[in-house]
């Protein structure tokens, strides 16, 4: 009996802790809240911003970063307000979709090669070089035609172990965009995806598994996203850019990437960039969201929060980014973000004048 | 009357609790089967045998990832059994049952361990050791790969057969034993003409519920098996299984032939643990009538 009761009392208080009556509800009232999903990549970045939008408004966001490829299929069946991706919806997907989807860049990525070599140099590479190594072309660190762009480092006659990402990432997307632009013979065997048939090497969950894998084995190279890199202090190469500079991985290189003529929807690779003082293996990420707001009963408010949302993020909430390893949106991409949110319609008439 | 009643009501909810679990099961193969479809429909039967992986193409086939799945759940079984097997025999027939409770509470413990845990504790120690032995080899120097992967595996299956073997040794008749002592038979050939004989189904139960485990393990083997989606070459190369590719690469599968083929994945690992389990009822059926029970 006495059993009985302390396991009535202990399950009550359970359900008390997991179910707050009320609370929630009266919480909720004080402020929209707004659900965003997709991309893991700026994560960090967007909780930043949301926390801090949150003190500022009071308008709540919750973003579940569970990857690109979610985001977009939460869009599509419209469960939440915005996605997150770090690879631009294709023609293809966007004609899936129930209605218009709008593209909005929000920051900028990069993509470092990293490798793990005694003394551990920074690297010169070409992208030639640069595709060959991953094609399983190239096989020893001491190959002519690394010896030739490195000309004063002593490279070992090591094995070329290739270390890729084993999960879908935009981060491959970035970098597989990035070889099939400059080598024919990438284009045409292995091709650009977030997930690819890798000609050669290993898998590592993550920028970390990545990362763990080449601190483990000598002579491996491979590929994180720059922020990671920073903050681990991983050896970093510099890469040929298009204009024939090498240049260094940072956060100005990769905004300078951006500063290019961009398309009216943003949907545009960064990767092998013309800007001559730009870091060639950059891309954007970008938040998506339905032109027409009006749908699944959706009120106007929390469409217009949205928008207000949206517009800080592009403009006074860019300052944060460099603080947190973010490329600073260049002015030609906030420009565009301006003009695609002045679209943006609920019932067929703009949300912003 | 009263206690008719509710001998009537609790029936009726053992029953629907039963029932629950079989079209729980039923449920997760009608749906694995629905989602599968669009690949199933786009491949045919050839995503069992097509070893190209290529999302970029759109082209899937399984065979790496069902070799991989099997070569290190089998070779992880191979090495764990006689370790299973021994720790068994020695807690039931040597071991005074202080130190035995201790050593099989330990093991045990094993089971509780996070298999995350040990997918680091194989990147910091097993990986590394592996490498050596590798380098010592003249092999490329992954130390991630199948066999990293087997071996981890071979620890945490550990304690499922040990338990059930454990338990099984202990249920065979002290009379038995005490005959052949009688009869003058070493404490050896007790165990070997005794107690192993007369365990044997129940030692074989306890090794596929182990091979089941082992099938179904992610976590882990993703952490050291180096996730290569190619075919199997050698035991020491990178290769990747089927659990460990659904959890890598589902999140960023945007197109549904893509999509359903990791799905369908999952409805072969699906059918194979169902196929293997069915096989060792089947075995072990067949001992218990030829003891004649």
């Amino acid at each position: 009996m006495n059993n009985w009761k302390r396991f009535v009392t202990v399950s009550l208080l359970v359900l008390a802790l997991i179910f707050p009556l009320g609370r929630g509800k009266a919480h909720a009232r004080k402020g929209v809240t707004l659900l965003g999903a997709g991309a893991t990549f700026p994560y960090p970045l967007y909780s930043k911003w949301f926390h801090v939008y949150n003190q500022i408004t009071g308008v709540k966001v919750n973003y579940q970063a569970i990857g690109s490829g979610g985001g977009i299929r939460q869009l599509m069946n419209r469960t939440v307000d915005f996605g997150g991706t770090d690879a631009f919806m294709s023609d293809e997907e966007l004609a899936q979709a129930p209605a218009k989807i709008l593209h909005i860049p929000t920051t900028l990525g990069a993509v470092v090669v990293t490798y793990n070599l005694p003394g551990n140099p920074q690297l010169r590479f070409t992208p030639q070089v640069l595709a060959s190594i991953f094609m399983g072309e190239i096989t020893r660190w001491n190959d002519p035609r690394l010896v030739s762009t490195n000309p004063y480092i002593r490279l070992p006659n090591m094995k070329i172990i290739v270390v890729h990402r084993s999960d879908g990432s935009g981060t491959t997307n970035i970098f597989t965009d990035y070889l099939s632009k400059v080598s024919e013979e990438w284009a045409q065997k292995v091709g650009r995806g977030k997930s690819v048939k890798w000609p050669v090497g290993l898998g590592g969950k993550g920028n970390s598994g990545v990362a763990g894998l080449i601190k483990q084995i000598p002579g491996s190279i491979g590929y994180v996203e720059l922020a990671y890199a920073k903050q681990n202090h991983l050896p970093s190469s510099t890469v040929q850019n298009k204009a024939g500079n090498f240049i260094e991985p940072s956060l100005k290189s990769i905004s300078l990437a951006a500063n290019i003529p961009l398309p009216p929807d943003t949907r545009v690779s960064l990767t092998n960039t013309e800007s001559p003082q730009g870091y060639p293996i950059s891309g954007f990420t970008w938040i998506i969201l339905y032109q027409e707001q009006n749908y699944s009963g959706r009120s106007r408010t929390r469409t217009k929060a949205l928008v207000d949302l949206l517009w800080w993020c592009i403009h006074n909430a860019q300052k944060y980014n460099e603080a947190l390893l973010y490329g600073r949106l260049p002015k030609a991409a906030v420009e565009r973000g301006e003009t695609i949110l002045k679209s943006v319609a609920y019932k067929g008439s703009p949300l912003l004048k | 009357m009263e206690s008719a009643k509710t001998d009537k009501i609790f029936e009726i909810l053992t029953r629907s609790l039963g029932s629950l679990v079989l079209a729980t099961a039923m449920g997760g193969f009608i749906t694995l089967t629905i989602l599968s479809w669009p690949s199933i429909k786009a491949f045919g039967p050839s995503f069992l045998w097509s070893t190209r992986w290529d999302p970029v193409q759109g082209q899937f086939g399984a065979l790496p990832f069902i070799v991989g799945t099997l070569a290190t759940s089998f070779l992880a079984l191979f090495i764990s059994t006689p370790f299973s097997l021994g720790t068994s025999l020695f807690l039931a027939e040597y071991s005074p049952p202080k130190i035995g409770n201790a050593v099989a509470f330990l093991v045990e413990l094993l089971a509780a361990i996070p298999s995350v845990i040990y997918g680091l504790w194989g990147i910091f120690f097993l990986v590394p050791l592996v490498r050596k032995m590798e380098m010592a080899f003249n092999l490329p120097p992954y130390g991630v790969g199948g066999f990293t992967a087997s071996l981890i595996l071979a620890i945490m299956i550990l304690p499922y057969a040990t338990s059930v073997i454990r338990e099984v040794i202990s249920l065979v008749p002290q009379e038995l034993r005490e005959g052949a002592y009688a009869l003058g038979a070493t404490r050896w050939e007790v165990m070997r003409y005794v107690v192993l004989p007369y365990a044997r189904s129940g030692i074989l139960a306890g090794t596929v519920l182990a091979l089941g485990r082992a099938l179904g393990e992610t976590m882990a083997i993703t952490m050291v098996i180096g996730n290569r989606n190619e075919l199997l070459r050698s035991i020491f190369e990178p290769t990747n299984t089927m659990a460990s590719v659904i959890a890598n690469e589902f999140t960023e599968a945007t197109s549904s032939v893509y999509l359903s083929s990791l799905v369908e994945i999952g409805l072969v690992l699906f059918v194979i643990t169902l196929v293997v389990n069915i096989l060792a009822r089947m075995v072990t059926e067949r001992l218990k009538m030829e003891k004649g029970e």
